[in-house]
């Protein structure tokens, strides 16, 4: 032990320091681990949302745009409001690059630190993290995505996926087609191109119930992750001409799907993507020939809200906005804020009922199940006419289940609605949703609540 | 000045032969099996539990597994994940109940199954099966080798995975192609599912990791071992002196699938609970096995853990030190960590191409001879 003399403590003082100062810097570490203790210690009240993102990888281009708008939604509420109900909110982001493993490693890291609800925003995840999740009394919202059948809040408890689901997607979907074809749809054929996972293979099931019901062929088009490469699907498109094609993608696969539909000239307003196939993102890279495109909506696209005004005000202007603030008003940036927007309201509703500002994540489940999303409410929040209203109840996670279809215009670059909010045939769901919650309950031995209290 | 063999003195054939002459390499293994077995269980967390000793221990098997195969045999296979997927497969079904359909009287199928079989035996059958299967396309080996037998192991990469994905009786028709593991308990302990306890899961996979890696090392050490390596060195001159290339090649495919098929089926079981083949056994998998036993070195027992470890744990520490400490962004840390572990994986083979172990070798060469090292 030659190097006895150099004490770990001094180490930060210049060399020569005077006893005086090798003091005072020692003052000031203790004063800086107290202040680091004092600041991680539970007397600070705050509440927690971690944001699972992904800004890296094939599924980047839709991953950055709702992770910006979550963040900066939680911004503005912190800069505006001094947080939700005057406790300061955090976000803290992990990113998964829509990897299941990393997914598990982003649950786990973030869910010591108090994490509020879960939004994986990847169905693979979700799937993950249910059954974990569930076990630790930590709400999940997956938005329009993951388990179709969690709509169920008889059996899955700490689950929800409102405002609407796959299901009701894929059934929406058929309805629009009807309406284009006059109200008959039989003998028609309509393709599925779909990310061949769990995400892309959730609509089959519906798809196929609603073939029996209104006659139509169905032809089922898997892509493997990550999507790049579909030039055999699309030969076969062309070769087989189906009247429609509906479509299940996520990351670069819909550019490349969108591609692909442009270069064989097949009729772009018969192409129709689910809301994780529609954003500025998806149909900006193919130009022209993406104009005419369609896609589902759950909200409404564009910037016209008085909220961008206060997110301008309190966020963009400051120098706050998330990531390179390039996504703004995008439409997946609008499904970002609308998730914090759900998340916060959810809170906020959980500080009422339980009447404490410091909430718990089961308290927060509570929030989420009596949420009620009024049309007052989106006026007062900055966003009139941004969503249909809906309400969240014990038996139904899964909200309204209303959905638009929206057009992209490549001359002036912009979506826009072309239909109302369409409601989806709840005869062939609600059947299917009973029964897939079922089986679940049934493997995982859950004996379903009672919700009639 | 401690690491030295002066001093010791064997005096039978089973004290020379044993695997870790040296006394301070022996108390050292002994140390870490004590720390393996009876410290970590009483302090881990979920946390590091799912993020980094499961994950560890699994892809340590793995490797063990392929190394068996490419560092002992010298036969290249890229179908590592593909086999992990049989493994993980064959264990949702046995855990499940092994069903068969039988066509009934009225000409409908009825459903035949077996109980479901207790989460340990489901892990060995998964192995066993993945054995079989890994001995099926180990067949084109005895004609065609090399890179040639990396293109063969690739297409049963790419087969499985399909297979998996479209054979609905694989994951009981789910809807979504996904398996769940459910809950499964040995002697009442919950071992998988979501309320299993951090310990049980850990030393659930430490006893396997323990058992196998104690298997490996015993085998490549003996009579098994010497003829794959011989086949490895040169096959022609192995086949001379009377090494059935037939059965080297078989039986080392045979055990490097069980291994990984154990593998695959604790990653499903215990680690994620619930797998979508394509997302977690598609050609990355195979490559990132590969990678762990190149860096750890090939034909090394130790190689195979420093491999699982670097692999496993660099990018976990990476991230925790540039998002947690630094508080950079996390996509910028993302990238960076590509960067960096890309950067130490070249540095790496450009120090030592044999890999880890054979730094470890090296050092320990040098520490045998200190204070005078040349």
């Amino acid at each position: 032990m030659g190097a006895g003399h150099c004490r770990p403590e001094t180490a930060n003082a210049p060399n020569g320091a005077s006893p005086r100062e090798e003091k005072d810097v020692k003052l000031k570490l203790a004063s800086l681990a107290l202040a680091a203790v004092m600041a991680a210690g539970p007397a600070m009240a705050e509440l927690v949302f971690p944001s699972l993102d992904y800004r890296t990888g094939p599924y980047a281009p839709n991953g950055i745009p709702v992770a910006d708008g979550y963040a900066d939604y939680f911004t503005l509420l912190n800069e505006r409001d001094g947080g939700i109900g005057g406790v300061k909110v955090r976000v803290l982001p992990c990113e998964t690059g829509y990897n299941t493993e990393k997914g598990v490693e982003c649950y786990e890291a973030t869910k010591g630190e108090g994490a509020l609800v879960y939004q994986p925003l990847s169905t693979g995840i979700t799937y993950q993290l249910i059954p974990k999740a569930s076990a630790d009394g930590i709400p999940i919202h997956s938005m329009g995505y993951g388990r179709t059948s969690a709509a169920n809040g008889r059996v899955f408890e700490w689950v929800f996926n409102y405002p609407a689901n796959y299901w009701d997607g894929a059934s929406i979907m058929i309805k629009h087609i009807m309406d284009l074809e006059g109200g008959d749809i039989s003998g028609k054929k309509i393709a599925l191109v779909y990310h061949n996972s769990a995400y892309g293979k959730e609509p089959i099931r519906t798809l196929e119930e609603l073939s029996k019901k209104h006659g139509y062929e169905l032809m089922l088009l898997p892509v493997d992750h990550p999507g790049q490469e579909q030039k055999s699907q699309w030969l076969q498109i062309r070769r087989e001409r189906p009247d429609y094609v509906l479509m299940w993608g996520w990351g670069v696969m819909n550019q490349v799907a969108i591609q692909e539909a442009a270069n064989i000239r097949f009729p772009m307003d018969h192409f129709i993507g689910i809301w994780w196939s529609g954003s500025e993102n998806d149909v900006l890279p193919v130009g022209a020939g993406a104009d005419g495109y369609k896609s589902l909506a759950v909200t409404a696209p564009g910037m016209d809200f008085p909220i961008y005004e206060d997110l301008k005000k309190y966020v963009y202007d400051k120098g706050l906005a998330a990531g390179n603030g390039d996504q703004i008003g995008r439409v997946l940036y609008n499904r970002g804020l609308y998730a914090a927007m759900l998340a916060a309201e959810a809170a906020r509703t959980a500080q009422e009922i339980h009447g404490v500002k410091d909430i718990t994540p089961a308290m927060m489940r509570d929030g989420m199940e009596a949420l009620n999303m009024t049309e007052e409410r989106m006026a007062e929040l900055g966003l009139p006419g941004f969503a249909p209203p809906f309400k969240v109840t014990c038996a139904n996670h899964g909200g309204s289940g209303l959905a638009a279809v929206q057009q992209w215009d490549a001359d002036t670059q912009t979506w826009s609605l072309v239909t109302d909010y369409i409601a989806s045939d709840r005869s062939v769901i609600d059947p299917l949703i009973e029964e897939d919650s079922m089986a679940y309950a049934k493997e995982n031995g859950i004996t379903p609540r009672d919700c009639a209290e | 000045m401690l690491y030295r063999e002066a001093g010791e003195f064997h005096t039978s054939y089973v004290q020379d032969g044993q695997t870790f002459p040296i006394r301070f390499d022996r108390y050292a293994y002994y140390a870490v099996l004590v720390i393996g077995f009876l410290v970590i269980p009483f302090v881990i967390n979920d946390y590091w539990l799912n993020a980094i000793f499961l994950p560890f221990l699994i892809y340590a098997i793995a490797a063990l597994g392929l190394n068996i195969l490419t560092g002992y045999c010298g036969q290249v296979s890229l179908g590592t994940g593909g086999f992990m997927a049989v493994g993980a497969y064959a264990c949702y079904k046995f855990m499940t109940g092994l069903d068969i359909w039988l066509p009934g009287e009225n000409g409908e199928w009825v459903r035949y199954a077996l109980p479901p079989i207790n989460i340990f035996f489901s892990v060995i059958l998964a192995g066993i099966v993945t054995a079989g299967v890994g001995v099926l396309f180990g067949l084109p080996s005895l004609r065609i080798k090399g890179f040639y037998l990396a293109v063969a192991t690739l297409a049963a990469q790419f087969f499985l995975v399909w297979l998996f994905n479209k054979w609905a009786w694989a994951y009981n028709y789910s809807a979504s192609g996904q398996i769940t593991a459910p809950t499964r308990s040995i002697f009442g302990v919950e071992i998988t599912g979501p309320t299993a306890q951090p310990w049980a899961a850990y030393l659930f996979c430490a006893v396997f990791v323990f058992v196998l890696a104690w298997l490996a090392r015993n085998l490549t050490r003996g009579a098994t071992g010497r003829k794959w390596m011989a086949i490895r060195d040169m096959d022609i001159a192995a086949e001379i002196i009377g090494v059935n290339p037939l059965a080297a090649k078989l039986s080392a495919f045979a055990v490097s699938s069980f291994f990984v098929g154990i593998a695959g089926a604790l990653f499903f079981s215990v680690y994620l609970g619930a797998v979508e083949v394509t997302e977690a056994f598609g050609i990355q998998k195979s490559f990132l096995v590969l990678f762990m036993i190149i860096i750890g070195g090939l034909g090394s027992i130790f190689g195979s853990f420093a491999g699982a470890a670097f692999l496993v744990l660099m990018p976990v520490f990476l991230k925790n030190l540039l998002v947690g400490t630094l508080g950079w962004p996390t996509s910028l840390a993302e990238h960076t960590q590509f960067i960096i572990v890309g950067a130490l994986i070249i540095g790496f083979l450009i120090a030592e191409p044999h890999g880890l172990a054979q730094l470890w070798r090296l050092t320990k060469e040098k520490l045998r001879l200190w204070p005078f090292p040349y």
